[in-house]
């Protein structure tokens, strides 16, 4: 038995000599994107990823004179498959860098792969408050629990709304939005009247816009994953909450810009709080439209697209100021602190939770030369992730 | 002719059914090699291992039971969260884990055995189909428990008998899935081979004229969906000790459908169709969504069909085993129909 | 409460006419046509990409997308489907997952894996108060539509020559062709009939249930607790059980929002235990 145990030891420890020391004197920096490439959650995937090359092109592919290469993996958004591919990316490609997880679940499932491996996993868009205290290697450049909804509750008990019924989809980043607004909202003196949870999987939003409209309340805040948000804004019209004087209010998720423009004229004057819109008005973010548009069939960039833009921006940043060294621990110790202005404006990464503080805008869907587009009103700098201290 | 030879006869023809194949020899040896030959794809290789288990299960009730179920994850599941439950709050042993997860995957299904006793096929696919949902909505709602839609982390795993930690590149954990794996084959074999198994594959025929020759049929589904669930729970607890994690996923209506996909890929009703299914499945699916992330379902898909038109039977191992058989001087009748029958 | 149940019967008949031709397919056919749903998203895209790059007119757009998915159907039927008829139902499985999964990843090459969005004509939008209910118009146009359509295919089943070919057709094969029916001919166009109102469903589907390339398999499992607790032996059976589906879950979502999802399997599962073969069954249907 012993003398198994110490073979298996051996030529663990030689693969491990092999393997680590291959990838320490690579010129090449490889980074394992890991996205829903497939599946429900496929558009993540293609945004990010939209994202990612956008920032190569802009940039180019090397720094501090190593060549960096991403190698995109689709993990279908099975938590199993996340963690069998992100060990692969380390252990057979030698990734120094990984980058992508388009949902909680996916992200906390490499947490025990990155303890051993010690390897940087940057989350371009699962949003899950407790994502980055489950390892010291997580860090985050999407948005970090309801950092979006908290405003959202400010804004609108100034501005009249005070009795409000909460919508969500039941899951991780649901019910932290949820709590996030429902705990600030009362604090600012607004009074919930009912919480109502939507399943993920859900194919027709009218049994519960039906129960938010005979609640009558001010306003309805709401938040859904983007894809299924356009059915919901439509039904939301069809259902006439608005002509019950009921408004909508909301994450950005739910006026995505990827499909913004296809809800037409529904989706007019509602108010949303996110991190980033494709019409914000700077010189970064004109440059990354046009790249992403150009590369993409004209596809308008969305928050999970620049999610990934501003992960390879930290990437180049990180590996910039470590001058080339890929060692994980180093890698991670760069980016904590770090802050550059992002094509949503001014983000940085909490140098103690390693998650993102941002600027969070206050948005109205209006036309802007025949196209839909959230136009930012209003603006709440550094906002943190009010779930973790 | 008097009871005592034809008796005889019986057992014999038992003995020689149950005898190991060449072949079988020859995929074990290849199995274990692969463990040290590929030291890269040792993650690949649990993979396999534990959905060739979780297929093999299936081929219990399927092919075995002739019950179809869409729903075979409810025990893969509850086996996962089991496993993961009781390393954060029993003992992070893995062996006491796993064998208290498969037991607790067959309570479960013990008890929702009598569901799937009526019925046509249609009937029992929806009726398992129906069960897995409801307890895949009961996991996300417990979320005190089970994590809800974030899974359950932070789980830590003991080494195996206090000698084998699991190591970043896989070897333990695939050697582990691996011995499972044999030893859950070996003790399916003897059970399918054992008078109790002919007798469930005479229900599975014409359940009616089984119970006039005196074979209880209910009680006999009972017992192989039991079991069924059994292995179903070790797939799913190797799962959750091998990536120390549980996502809400192990329940997920994708992974029956592919488990039953696998076993009909491989073939139905000789316990080696799973396994074989496994490999191909996972193979392919790993090879084609490296060469291509976005489309490579298409691909998989073209392939089924292009099997299912080829001819299953034409390129199916069955009749390889059925050929080896002939081959080797047992008295099997001609292939063909051999084939089909175990198809 | 009358618009919770309206709503109901609305979700319900949008069912029915995605699953009718699946009932056709497995009942009468005896065919686990799992690429059901294929069609469905055919019709979608049709109008999808009618309405939004070429600007034809919702009302044009629905008779499209039944005539094109009636089409394919047809095309696969003749290529595809009839060689597998007499095969095992776990190679029709097989094979029609295949198919399904070409046609997802197809798709979303050709179209993109976003949501697809379409805006109806003014006059189907919008409510109206009747009764003390609040009627959505399009939800009404729904009804009306499936209604139509549901007493003209229960008709044509019944009273007409084809339909009683049919019956005859797939309850005996053989003996169906010594009376000099042609078999294969009724086969394709019942084929295409089912795949073209799973496309016409598809096409209504897209405000109410969305459009994506996940859509077949999405749905599927809708399709399949219709057919299974409808039995297969007629279209009332399924027709009961979509209305069924659609009021339970509906209702189920709005008294109940925190147990939505398990009302419908729950159904299911109590359904299914009562009556293992469905509501009608007809003893010696194949």
């Amino acid at each position: 038995m012993a003398s198994v145990s110490r073979r298996l030891f051996m030529t663990g420890a030689a693969l491990c000599s092999l393997l680590f020391s291959h990838a320490y004197a690579a010129e090449t920096v490889k980074i394992g994107l890991v996205l829903p490439m497939t599946g429900p959650f496929a558009s993540t995937g293609r945004q990010v990823e939209a994202g990612v090359k956008a920032y190569m092109a802009l940039n180019g592919d090397t720094v501090a004179g190593k060549k960096v290469e991403v190698v995109l993996r689709d993990d279908a958004g099975t938590a199993d498959q996340t963690r069998r591919i992100a060990q692969e990316l380390v252990v057979k490609d030698g990734a120094s860098m990984l980058m992508g997880f388009g949902l909680t679940p996916l992200a906390l499932s490499v947490a025990p792969v990155l303890a051993q491996a010690k390897v940087p996993a940057i989350i371009t868009s699962a949003t899950t408050s407790i994502i980055t205290q489950k390892s010291d290697y997580f860090v985050r450049t999407s948005m970090a629990g309801p950092q979006s909804a908290v405003p959202v509750a400010t804004w609108a008990a100034k501005n009249g709304l005070k009795r409000v019924v909460t919508l969500v989809s039941d899951y991780g980043p649901g019910i932290d939005i949820e709590k996030g607004f429902t705990d600030q909202f009362k604090k600012d003196g607004g009074e919930i009247l009912e919480a109502v949870r939507v399943p993920l999987q859900n194919p027709d939003f009218a049994p519960f816009l039906q129960r938010v409209r005979d609640t009558k309340p001010d306003a309805v805040f709401v938040f859904v994953p983007s894809g299924v948000g356009s059915i919901f804004m439509k039904q939301f019209v069809e259902r006439g909450l608005r002509d019950a004087g009921i408004k909508l209010i909301a994450t950005g998720d739910v006026t995505d810009d990827d499909l913004l423009n296809g809800m037409g004229d529904a989706a007019l004057g509602v108010i949303t709080g996110h991190f980033y819109s494709a019409n914000h008005d700077s010189a970064e973010n004109k440059a990354f439209v046009a790249e992403v548009r150009k590369a993409n069939n004209n596809m308008r960039p969305n928050f999970m697209s620049v999610g990934g833009y501003d992960a390879m921006a930290l990437a180049y940043a990180a590996l910039k100021k470590t001058n080339g060294d890929t060692d994980g621990t180093k890698l991670v110790e760069a980016m904590k602190g770090m802050a550059w202005t992002s094509p949503r404006g001014p983000i940085t990464i909490d140098a103690k939770t390693r998650d993102i503080v941002q600027d969070i805008y206050m948005r109205e869907v209006k036309k802007v030369d025949g196209e839909l587009y959230n136009v930012e009103f209003a603006t709440f700098p550094k906002v943190r992730d009010p779930n973790t201290p | 002719m008097s009871p005592l030879p034809r008796q005889a006869l019986a057992s014999a023809f038992l003995r020689r059914k149950a005898r190991w194949k060449p072949l079988e020899y020859g995929f074990w040896i290849l199995a274990l090699g692969a463990a040290f030959a590929l030291p890269s794809q040792q993650l690949l290789l649990s993979e396999i291992a534990i959905l060739a288990l979780f297929a093999m299960s299936l081929d219990l009730i399927v092919g075995y039971a002739g019950i179809l179920s869409l729903g075979h994850a409810a025990f893969f599941g509850v086996g996962a969260y089991a496993a993961g439950l009781l390393s954060l709050h029993l003992t992070a042993e893995p062996l006491t884990g796993l064998i208290l997860s498969g037991a607790i995957a067959g309570l479960l299904g013990l008890a929702t055995s009598y569901l799937v006793l009526r019925g046509s096929d249609l009937t029992k696919l929806m009726t398992t189909f129906g069960v897995s949902m409801l307890i895949s909505e009961a996991a996300n709602q417990a979320a005190w428990l089970t994590g809800g839609a974030d899974g359950l982390s932070g789980i830590l795993i003991d080494p195996i008998a206090g000698l084998f930690e699991f190591d970043l590149f896989g070897q333990t954990g695939y050697l582990y899935c691996l011995t499972v794996l044999f030893a859950a084959l070996v003790i399916a074999r003897r059970i399918v081979h054992a008078p109790f198994g002919l007798s469930l594959k005479a229900i599975k025929r014409n359940s009616r004229r089984a119970a006039m020759l005196g074979i209880s049929p209910n009680r006999r589904i009972v017992v192989i969906y039991t079991l069924s669930a059994v292995y179903a729970g070790f797939a799913g607890a190797l799962l959750t000790q091998t990536t120390s994690f549980v996502s809400p996923d192990v329940l997920a209506f994708h992974r029956s459908a592919d488990v039953l996909l696998v076993l009909v890929l491989g073939g139905v009703g000789y316990l080696y169709g799973g396994v074989i299914g496994a490999v191909i499945f996972t193979v392919l699916r790993a090879w084609l969504s490296v060469v291509t992330p976005q489309y490579w379902m298409f691909w998989i898909g073209l392939v089924l069909v292009a099997l299912v038109l080829v001819g299953r039977d034409r390129i199916n191992p069955a009749r390889l085993t059925a050929w080896v058989r002939t081959k080797t001087g047992r008295a099997a009748p001609s292939a063909a129909p051999l084939a089909k029958e175990e198809a | 409460m009358l618009t919770i149940l309206f709503d109901g019967i609305a979700y319900g008949m949008l069912l029915f006419v995605l699953a009718c031709g699946l009932a056709v397919t497995l009942g009468l056919m005896n065919f686990v046509n799992l690429a059901h749903g294929a069609f469905a998203m055919a019709g979608g895209y049709v109008t999808v990409v009618l309405m939004n790059r070429y600007g034809i007119s919702f009302y044009w757009c629905l008779p499209a997308a039944f005539l094109f998915s009636a089409a394919l159907g047809a095309v696969l039927e003749v290529t595809l489907y009839r060689r597998l008829y007499a095969a095992s139902h776990l190679d029709q499985v097989l094979f029609s997952i295949g198919l399904v999964f070409m046609a997802v990843a197809g798709v979303d090459f050709f179209m993109g894996g976003q949501q697809q969005l379409i805006s109806l004509p003014p006059e189907l939008s919008g409510r109206f108060n009747l009764l003390g209910a609040d009627i959505g118009r399009y939800r009404l146009f729904i009804i009306v539509l499936c209604a139509l359509l549901t007493i003209a295919l229960q008709t044509t089943l019944t009273r007409t020559r084809i339909g009683s070919q049919l019956r005859a057709a797939v309850d005996d094969g053989r003996v169906a062709r010594g009376l000099g029916i042609n078999v294969s001919v009724i086969f394709v166009l019942t084929f295409a009939l089912g795949s073209g109102l799973a496309g016409l469903g598809g096409a209504l589907g897209v405000e109410l249930l969305g459009l994506d390339p996940n859509f077949p398999l999405k749905y599927l499992i809708y399709f399949m607790i219709v057919v299974t607790i409808g039995g297969t032996s007629s279209i009332t059976g399924p027709f009961l059980a979509a209305l069924l589906l659609g009021i339970a879950d509906v209702a189920g979502k709005y008294y109940l929002p925190s147990l939505g999802a398990f009302i419908i399997y729950a159904v299911m599962i109590a359904f299914l235990i009562l009556r293992p073969n469905g509501l009608f069954f007809r003893e010696g249907g194949r």
